[in-house]
């Protein structure tokens, strides 16, 4: 697994745009581990120092509230980075388990799971996001689900494709014909069997999952203040826009920069894992 | 249909185990026993879930979703009052990024490899993955805000189309861009499939030139494939518009649900909801059905899910 997923990033470095995308997400990574370390305290309120312009103390600039942007752009980040990589573990996790069982078990669990699937897909996922965290209340933990939930039906399809492409190969009927038991089927040949395709998914999800974080933070369903996130902090500057725009420009280029590099790593790390699918757009 | 009940199901019951009594919620903790009763009565409150799932159900297929309590007009009214905004929005949009992705596609694959290729190529990525809010906050900064070229926000003067279409063109652009680089990317792939496809060698070895070969012939080809997308991408837009239509102020489908709830206005939220479902799953409807005009073997494996 190790000595796989070694390869597949050797492969996305040999690739032009993968190059890209593994500098911008190394810097990203960067911002959002170092960033407490290098930076000011995010939440230090200093009035006297509101709508700096980038300066070396401040390379960011300040906000409303002369908070040191580059520090609340780097905390936005990493909550940007924590909870997209939440949402897809838990949803890879889920979607795995929900698909491998729809695939084995068949009749009417399967058509039961896949139905729930096509309801869930029925509704276009941020207007869902966003009527249940309007409605159910604005935490931390609700957005978590509510997210993760709207990405599981993606991941157990493709669990499912893999499983039932699996159940007819003669390993696996060797295996039953020993009575082996049906969780030793599972864990031991199923799950192994259908990770790979799932992690390249997932991988091409997480921008996804950081844009609808953003967009839902933006519109001020997501994480609260005064925790920074890189929706709520365009939205903040977009409230002071008449005054300022280094708020906005700061952290809208940085979360484009975040999407474009994952998306450009996931899309290399696709094609390295699968040559096939090359030039694909989206899974 | 089996989908639309069951995302009809799910909306009431999202709404229904929203925490909290709904009347103190709408109407203030303040109100009297009296308004309170009259208002349940009205809301339909004092009847069984059962007898309310129904009510929801039938109302929902004909289409009557009651009135508004806040207002007092009836819920449909102020839906079809903001729908086409939206409509209008997705089809600009659509027709923006069709237009412009088509364009790119097809320069991109003329000379697949070259630099301008690479370039579209990357641009495409980028497109792609910018968050339409983010697009919409630039555009409005650089085209409203600094260069004062077109208006800032609302939907322009009903009467007047040129003032519509000025207060169109920013939002529908924001909305667009990520398709200019989605359908730039399909349109490329798509026309190199053709063009290695062997009628096209054979017109080549007969000396048609490039440009004609792609203009009469394969240009028609490769554009197929991206029915599907188009149609799939309507409902993504419409369901998408809500950022742009609260960022530029406009009136549309997606500011009525995101108003509403904020508002705790649930009835007028729900019918929302239900309208903007019922457009994705026609938008994906109508997908499934010209792709199996297209190609037959579809058809037959929708026969055989029967879910539609």
């Amino acid at each position: 697994m190790i000595g796989w997923l070694k390869g597949l990033i050797r492969e996305v470095w040999r690739d032009r745009s993968g190059q890209i995308g593994l500098i911008l997400v190394s810097l990203i990574l960067l911002m959002a581990v170092a960033g407490p370390i290098i930076a000011a305290d995010p939440n230090k309120i200093n009035v006297a120092e509101r709508f700096l312009a980038p300066s070396l103390v401040h390379p960011l600039g300040t906000d409303n509230l002369g908070r040191d942007l580059f520090a609340r752009t780097a905390e936005g980040t990493r909550s940007a980075l924590v909870i997209s990589l939440a949402v897809v573990g838990a949803s890879l996790l889920a979607g795995s388990i929900f698909g491998v069982l729809a695939g084995l078990l068949g009749g009417i669990i399967d058509r039961g799971l896949l139905v729930i699937f096509d309801i869930i897909s029925a509704y276009p996922p941020v207007i869902l996001a966003l009527a249940i965290v309007a409605l159910y209340g604005t935490g931390y933990w609700n957005l978590l689900f509510v997210v993760t939930i709207l990405f599981i039906p993606q991941f157990a399809r493709v669990a499912r494709a893999q499983t039932l492409a699996l159940r007819n190969q003669t390993f696996i009927d060797a295996e039953r014909l020993l009575g082996l038991p049906l969780h030793h089927l599972v864990w031991r040949h199923f799950i192994p069997n259908v990770i790979g395709p799932l992690i390249i998914l997932a991988s091409m999800n997480i921008p996804v999952v950081i844009t609808v974080e953003a967009g839902l933070s933006f519109l001020g369903l997501g994480v609260q203040p005064p925790a920074a996130s890189l929706g709520t902090l365009i939205k903040d500057g977009y409230i002071y826009l008449n005054q300022s725009w280094w708020p906005t420009i700061g952290s809208a280029m940085t979360l484009a920069l975040a999407t474009l590099g994952s998306t450009l790593f996931g899309e290399a790390l696709r094609d390295a894992a699968d040559p096939k699918l090359k030039g694909r757009v989206r899974p | 249909m089996l989908t639309m009940a069951g995302a009809i199901l799910l909306l009431f019951i999202i709404i229904q185990f929203v925490p909290g009594d709904l009347i103190t919620i709408m109407l203030g903790p303040r109100a009297t026993p009296e308004l309170r009763e009259a208002f349940a009565e009205r809301m339909g409150l004092d009847r069984s879930v059962l007898e309310r799932l129904w009510v929801f159900f039938s109302h929902a297929v004909r289409g009557d979703f009651g009135s508004d309590v806040l207002s007092n007009r009836p819920i449909g009214d102020i839906i079809l009052e903001v729908l086409p905004h939206t409509l209008q929005l997705a089809f600009a949009a659509m027709l923006i990024g069709g237009g412009l992705g088509v364009l790119l596609g097809c320069i991109a694959a003329l000379r697949p490899g070259s630099r301008l290729d690479s370039f579209l190529g990357f641009a495409s990525v980028a497109f792609i993955t910018t968050p339409s809010f983010v697009v919409a906050i630039f555009l409005l900064l650089t085209f409203s805000l600094g260069l004062h070229w077109l208006p800032v926000t609302g939907a322009g003067d009903p009467s007047s189309l040129t003032d519509r279409l000025a207060h169109l063109v920013l939002p529908a652009s924001a909305l667009a861009i990520g398709w200019i680089g989605y359908i730039a990317r399909l349109m490329r792939a798509s026309l190199l499939e053709v063009m290695s496809e062997q009628h096209i060698k054979m017109m080549r070895a007969y000396g048609v030139p490039e440009r004609r070969i792609i203009g009469r012939f394969a240009l028609k080809l490769a554009l197929v494939p991206l029915v599907t997308v188009i149609g799939l991408g309507m409902g993504d837009l419409i369901g998408s518009a809500v950022f742009t239509e609260i960022i530029f102020a406009r009136p549309g489908i997606g500011s009525l649900i995101y108003n509403s709830i904020m508002t705790r206005n649930y009835p007028v939220a729900q019918a929302g909801l239900l309208v903007l479902v019922l457009v994705y799953v026609c938008a994906n409807l109508f997908v499934d059905i010209i792709n199996s005009l297209i190609d037959p073997r579809i058809a037959r494996s929708l026969d055989l899910r029967g879910s539609g």
